[in-house]
């Protein structure tokens, strides 16, 4: 099947997946680092759009609301010439009961090169990847992973402060629901920085240590820190029962990120969307300590380098795609 | 009579030469062994062993899921009993958690005439503690063990109310059937995908901590002990609560329990897959737990395995880990699976498995004890020890293939199963 479908286009690379940052060796993280930058030269040209993936089909299957993922991943998918279709689970056959699997072969039947997935359930793009013949990447599996946020991020920190390897990174907040956290401990372990998680004892999951992490409750140890990298506070996990922390108040005191708590020279980061007054102060979030536009601009470049990577040879031909341009 | 199964012919056969080995009556060695009209007739020193080829009493499984009534698309009392038979099983008792629950008169009295038609192996039927299996009142116990209940559960749920346990245990006395409980304290187990460990941080799926387990134990060994009843604790998983269980047994409460080939060959370290078959409750644990219950194993803290065979659809499995269903089917592998992993490495001996799958669950559920012995009906199963084959979905005879092992090689395989006397399996 995998011929036939294949035939009459230039030869692609084998089938591949970004599922977890855990599918990436230092090296694959370098290489796209790598075509991030090349490719974000290319976004100060009048003329931002790129031929590179002309004819190329990227699906966007979202099943959670999202913003800033899925307009990243469409813009990318378009600045390189791929076509683009996004399905949201509301108003579409999934409000009938339609199993993932059923939607995937259906997806599967338009022949998509790619298939972006965002879902509310762990191993749901595993599941894609099992029923259709494309190239998968995980837009976020419940509390599981994000690779590509992870990868944007590290952009991020390496064009703020020149470097990766030796960094201290404090990830605070709800470590316990956050796949972001998850996938950026790896991926900073992958690259020689070092991280410490800073958290209510309440949302450290037990054992997160064996991701090569250090952890710790007292929020004064991320003045030790490079990078702050604060989390959104999951108001739907306070719920009454719930109990991760007794009130969103005593959380702010605690663990909020004000500005006597961050030190001249780190930097502050946040996945977004951010709880203003909850876990960073607006007086934080607004200072040129913070690169949350950074972040999103990254999510861009980064997005089409991991797409490009997917479908392409490599950085050889990225050169090429620009001269052509 | 506790055991219902389709009638018929009793067999005639003789089995040359096999290594006869029946850990509980202290037989071991060569024999000729003729079989009668269903019953062992001679036992004789035979004059060459045949090689790899082992003749031992038939296995007593405690814990089958028949999904009989509700989801016959699942499993049948037909289709189940197949994968006993073909698993070396000559007594199998199957779970009420079906739909209707067997929590009254007429939902036994139907399976039992479902069993009379179409067991294959003899298969016992264990009734509700709680009506509805909504932990809030007793079935009529007296009643469904006159019926011919095999014992009590509430399996797949836990008997939330300490109140509702103490009554069951009191009430037990007037049954005279045994109590296996399910044993997980739901607010701590709440939501809980896998083992609550460093995979389950990696992963981000939602812990089940094994303290959830353990401190229901401890809970209801208590109260067994209060009022001096029996306990059978199902799929002990961590190695807290083969502690609380080997406690209780040193005080002398009258508790039994018993360990699934899955948590005594897999950790969760194989989640990582994220392959729903190797989603259940309880969880797989970590290598401290599972080292544990093979210690439990070997000193008989847990006298018994059960492979709590779970049947699923596969569209039910086929679906992101956080939607599946627990649960995995076994009959078909036990043995295999055990012999595989376990004992070829030497992890544990031949004579302490076969004695753990046949005579230990045979004793806590106080069934007919099989026995490789002149006089004896035949309850005996021909291994081959030797054997390598590949677990597949198309030979599989359960209805549903969510197993674990799916395109597995696994070493020794059941040749024959010979059940009240009938062979009900021959490969």
């Amino acid at each position: 099947m995998a011929e036939i479908r294949l035939a009459g286009r230039p030869p692609s690379p084998p089938r591949r997946h970004l599922l977890a940052v855990s599918d990436l060796g230092r090296e694959d993280v370098e290489r796209i680092l790598g075509t991030a930058a090349t490719l974000a030269r290319s976004l100060d040209r009048e003329v931002k759009k790129l031929p590179a993936l002309r004819g190329r089909l990227v699906v966007n299957l979202f099943y959670e609301s999202s913003t800033r993922t899925l307009s990243s991943f469409d813009l990318a998918a378009k600045r390189l010439s791929a076509d683009t279709m996004s399905l949201r689970s509301s108003g579409s056959s999934v409000d009938k009961g339609e199993s993932l699997k059923d939607t995937a072969l259906t997806l599967a039947a338009y022949d998509p090169d790619v298939i972006v997935i965002r879902h509310p359930c762990i191993g749901a793009p595993q599941v894609v990847a099992g029923a259709t013949a494309a190239h998968v990447v995980n837009a976020g599996d419940g509390k599981h992973q994000h690779p590509t946020q992870a990868l944007l991020d590290l952009y991020t920190m390496r064009e703020a402060l020149g470097r990766l390897e030796g960094l201290h990174v404090a990830i605070v907040g709800d470590v316990l629901h956050s796949r972001v956290a998850r996938s950026l401990v790896e991926a900073l372990a992958l690259v020689g920085a070092r991280t410490t998680l800073v958290a209510p004892p309440t949302l450290l999951p037990r054992g997160i240590e064996a991701l090569g992490c250090a952890t710790t409750t007292d929020i004064r140890e991320i003045a030790h820190a490079d990078v702050v990298y604060v989390l959104r506070m999951q108001h739907e996990r306070m719920l009454p029962g719930a109990a991760f922390v007794p009130s969103l108040r005593e959380y702010t005191a605690l663990w909020g990120i004000t500005p006597d708590r961050v030190r001249a020279g780190q930097v502050v980061m946040h996945p977004g969307p951010m709880n203003r007054g909850v876990e960073i102060d607006p007086r934080v979030a607004d200072s040129g300590a913070a690169l949350v536009s950074e972040q999103v601009r990254a999510g861009l470049v980064v997005r089409m380098a991991v797409l490009y990577d997917l479908l392409t040879s490599g950085p050889v031909e990225i050169v090429r795609a620009l001269e052509v341009a | 009579m506790t055991l219902f199964c389709r009638g018929g012919a009793r067999d005639t056969l003789r089995i040359e030469g096999a290594r006869v080995l029946d850990p509980a009556g202290g037989v071991d060695g060569a024999f000729d062994v003729a079989i009668e009209h269903g019953r062992i007739t001679r036992l004789e020193p035979a004059a060459e062993a045949a090689r790899g080829l082992v003749l031992a009493p038939a296995f007593v499984d405690p814990h089958v899921h028949l999904r009989t009534p509700g989801r016959e698309d699942e499993e049948t009392v037909a289709s189940g009993t197949a994968a006993a038979a073909a698993g070396g099983y000559c007594a199998i008792l199957a779970m009420p958690n079906t739909d209707p629950v067997v929590d009254c008169a007429s939902v036994l009295g139907a399976l039992i005439e479902a069993a009379r038609a179409e067991a294959v192996v003899p298969t016992g039927f264990v009734a509700a503690i709680s009506r509805g299996l909504r932990g809030d009142q007793l079935t009529e116990m007296a009643e469904l063990a006159a019926l011919g209940a095999a014992g009590f559960s509430d399996d797949g749920k836990p008997v939330v109310s300490a109140g509702l346990m103490r009554r069951a245990l009191q009430y037990s006395a007037v049954a005279g059937r045994p109590l296996a409980l399910h044993e997980e304290e739901p607010t701590l187990s709440r939501d809980g995908q896998m083992h609550e460990g460093a995979v389950s941080a990696e992963l981000g799926l939602a812990g089940w901590p094994s303290v959830a387990e353990s401190t229901m134990i401890e809970r209801d060994c208590a109260l067994a002990a209060y009022e001096q009843r029996s306990l059978h604790i199902m799929h002990v998983s961590a190695r807290e609560s083969v502690a609380a269980v080997r406690a209780a047994q040193a005080r002398g409460v009258a508790v039994t329990a018993e360990a699934t080939p899955h948590h005594l060959c897999l950790t969760d370290d194989a989640v990582r897959t994220l392959d729903t078959n190797v989603k259940m409750n309880p969880p797989l644990r970590s290598e401290d737990d599972r080292q544990a219950l093979l210690d439990g194993l070997r000193d008989g803290t847990i006298a018994c395995v059960a492979t709590d065979h779970a049947p699923h659809a596969r569209h039910e499995k086929d679906v992101p880990f956080e939607e599946a269903p627990f649960g995995v089917i076994g009959l078909e592998t036990a043995f295999s699976a055990l012999y595989t992993f376990l004992v070829e490495p030497g992890v544990l001996p031949l004579e302490l498995v076969l004695e753990r799958m046949s005579a230990g669950p045979a004793q806590a559920f106080g069934l007919p004890l099989p026995r490789i012995a002149e006089g004896e009906v035949a309850n005996v199963v021909l291994l081959d020890l030797e054997a390598r084959w590949t677990v597949s979905e198309e030979e599989t005879r359960s209805r549903s293939v969510n197993s674990w092992l799916l395109g597995r090689t696994l070493r020794g395989a059941v040749v024959k199963t010979v059940a009240d006397g009938r062979v009900v399996f021959a490969a």
